[in-house]
């Protein structure tokens, strides 16, 4: 580091050029960081903080938003809750829909039609639990926006209303709208679009119910996958005619969830190769514009591991320093970012895209003071040049 | 010369040891199609505490001499021994080596590090064959640059350049000195004051110095002059 360091110092304004380009590609990762786990909670929050093991979905649905095409039944439920390994199967139903407040205000939900005694329910932060045939539970988020247990949300069209019984503890939202837990035969009672205007009741629903809903909540004993606990999935999908994914993969099945993480994958891994080529292209200028200094220094008999190394090591506190400010300047924007912006900071996204910038970075460096291995340090001596 | 052969080397007490010694010296290279023969039966022999000069047209061999004599190219006959160490015997990781402990090169225009002091210079020689303290001081106040220890080079005049890449080469005490055109981006007067500091540090470190110059006005400083021309070596008409 000794000539590195003094290099620094020396050429701060060329330096500090590159690691204000550094900086900011820092910043535009952390701020897609942001972006992308904003866009994931706001996506498949509600189904993240599910304790399922896996979906089954009608056989053959495809498998991107299958939650709104798919169809299974209680029979097929029964035959997953027979399996060897499942703990417990339960109907899930899933429907998007639009509702206006008691003020007015128009409020979009994911209903989640559960059965109240299941595995299913959800945290509750404040209120009742789900259980009353016309109260809804919603998203903690919900609350922000202004919604009040005791509020009457009323379904567009039909004109069903629902009672705000409670809040959960958390962010629970399902495509980008904040999701409403509702007992499974109220779930049903709406879904199946017999609803009448008003509140539903026992009789209502009951009457006009189906036995139907979206997809087959499955879970193991611990929790864990249905592989790891024996079960013979595709024996099991045979019998009950259906297709079973797990919950990661059930993430895909949400609306617009692929198109959107690999949207933003695709334009993080452009934002690393960009700045690989970035400080590959600085050092490799870097070292050919010191091509004769290097040269005299390797005829004065500086080994070039010494030469590698130091340019190594500069890339590397060049790389470091900077990303970290831009990552402090990222966390910054982030503390200022709107509330109803998809967006949000997890120290392990945050900490990764930091340091694959500086991972693909030092490769980048790598491969351009590479070129100092193969300078001729004869060429040093003047008649030679 | 005026004076020449005038400065005995400070060694004159101590047994002459030989610096180097190169023996019908042949350097081909390759130009296009064809070979050049860039030194062509060269045999020279220079003692410690000796300064020779070597003059020559552009083109006659001259840094290619100093690119054998100092371990920077291989020569395609002949042998060159240092400190009574062949050359040809060491591998190219013992040649770094080599250079860094017995040669010290001193470059047209000094060739400094630009981010480096005078003093930093000097330490960075230093660090590559030893991480115990060191002092450059006296070898500054020795070349009489102790006073812009802190400058860096694009504060000095060339001359003073020049004082620094002297010191830098005589840091880890070499067997040989090789400098290249020290005179070249100097003015008359300069160029006297650094080749008296050559021959200065040349008798006083004993150190075998082989100068490559066109600058004649600065031969009467030296113990001896050699002409080189198309690749070979002779004596110099004026020594």
């Amino acid at each position: 580091m000794f000539l590195a360091v003094r290099s620094l110092s020396f050429q701060r304004g060329r330096f500090a050029l590159v690691g204000l380009v550094i900086s900011l590609l820092a910043l535009l990762t952390v701020m897609l960081s942001g972006l992308a786990t904003g866009l994931v909670n706001d996506g498949v929050s509600g189904l993240k903080g599910l304790p399922v093991s896996a979906f089954a979905f009608e056989s053959g649905i495809q498998t991107d938003n299958a939650f709104s095409r798919s169809v299974v039944d209680k029979g097929q439920r029964d035959t997953w809750a027979g399996q060897t390994g499942i703990d417990q199967a339960e109907l899930f139903g899933v429907s998007i829909v639009n509702t206006t407040s008691d003020t007015g205000e128009d409020i979009d939900l994911t209903l989640f039609g559960v059965e109240p005694d299941s595995f299913l329910l959800p945290k509750l932060g404040d209120g009742e639990q789900v259980g009353s045939v016309d109260g809804v539970v919603l998203s903690r988020t919900a609350a922000d926006d202004g919604v009040k247990v005791g509020d009457t949300l009323t379904l567009d069209r039909v004109g069903t209303t629902l009672r705000v019984v409670g809040f959960t503890d958390k962010q629970d939202t399902f495509g980008h709208v904040d999701v409403g837990y509702l007992p499974l035969a109220t779930w049903q009672y709406i879904a199946s679009g017999m609803s009448a205007a008003g509140a539903p009741t026992d009789a209502s629903v009951a009457a006009g119910a189906i036995d139907t809903a979206s997809a087959i909540a499955l879970r193991t004993a611990d929790g864990g996958s249905l592989e790891s606990a024996g079960v013979d999935v595709t024996a099991a999908d045979e019998a009950a005619h259906t297709t079973t994914l797990s919950l990661t993969k059930a993430f895909g099945a949400s609306p617009g969830y692929t198109a959107e993480t690999a949207t933003i994958s695709l334009i993080q891994v452009f934002l690393y190769v960009i700045t690989a080529l970035v400080i590959g292209a600085f050092f490799t200028v870097w070292t050919v514009q010191r091509q004769h200094e290097l040269a005299v220094l390797r005829a004065v008999g500086t080994p070039t591991g010494f030469l590698l190394r130091d340019g190594i090591a500069q890339a590397g506190f060049l790389l470091t320093a900077f990303t970290a400010v831009g990552v402090v300047v990222g966390l910054g924007f982030a503390a200022i970012m709107p509330a109803e912006a998809p967006f949000a900071i997890e120290a392990v996204p945050v900490v990764s895209a930091g340091l694959a910038m500086i991972i693909l970075g030092l490769i980048g460096a790598s491969l351009a003071v590479l070129r100092i291995a193969r300078i001729e340090p004869a060429t040093a001596l003047g008649g030679q040049r | 010369m005026s004076t020449p052969a005038t400065h005995s080397p400070a060694s004159a007490a101590s047994p002459r040891v030989t610096g180097i010694e190169m023996q019908s010296v042949v350097l081909e290279l390759g130009d296009g199609d064809r070979t050049v023969r860039a030194l062509d039966d060269v045999s020279l022999s220079v003692t410690g505490g000796e300064l020779v000069a070597v003059v020559g047209p552009s083109g006659a061999g001259k840094s290619s001499l100093l690119a054998v004599a100092g371990a920077l190219a291989h020569p395609t006959a002949g042998t060159v021994k240092i400190h009574g160490r062949e050359l040809a015997t060491l591998s190219r990781k013992e040649r770094t080596r080599f250079r860094l402990t017995e040669i010290g090169f001193v470059f047209q225009s000094g060739n400094l590090v630009p981010a480096l002091t005078v003093a930093d210079q000097l330490r960075l020689v230093r660090r590559l064959t030893t991480r115990e303290p060191f002092d450059p001081m006296p070898l500054l106040e020795s070349v009489g640059i102790a006073h812009k220890a802190d400058r860096r080079p694009h504060e000095l005049s060339g001359g003073e350049r020049q004082r620094v890449g002297i010191a830098r080469a005589l840091v880890n005490s070499p067997s040989v000195l090789l400098v290249d055109e020290p005179t070249s981006a100097l003015d008359r007067e300069r160029s006297q004051e650094v080749v008296a500091l050559l021959r200065e540090e040349t008798h006083a470190s004993a150190v075998a110095t082989i100068m490559v110059t066109h600058d004649h006005d600065v031969l009467h400083h030296c113990d001896r002059v050699l002409l080189m021309q198309d690749g070979g070596l002779q004596p110099h008409s004026a020594s």
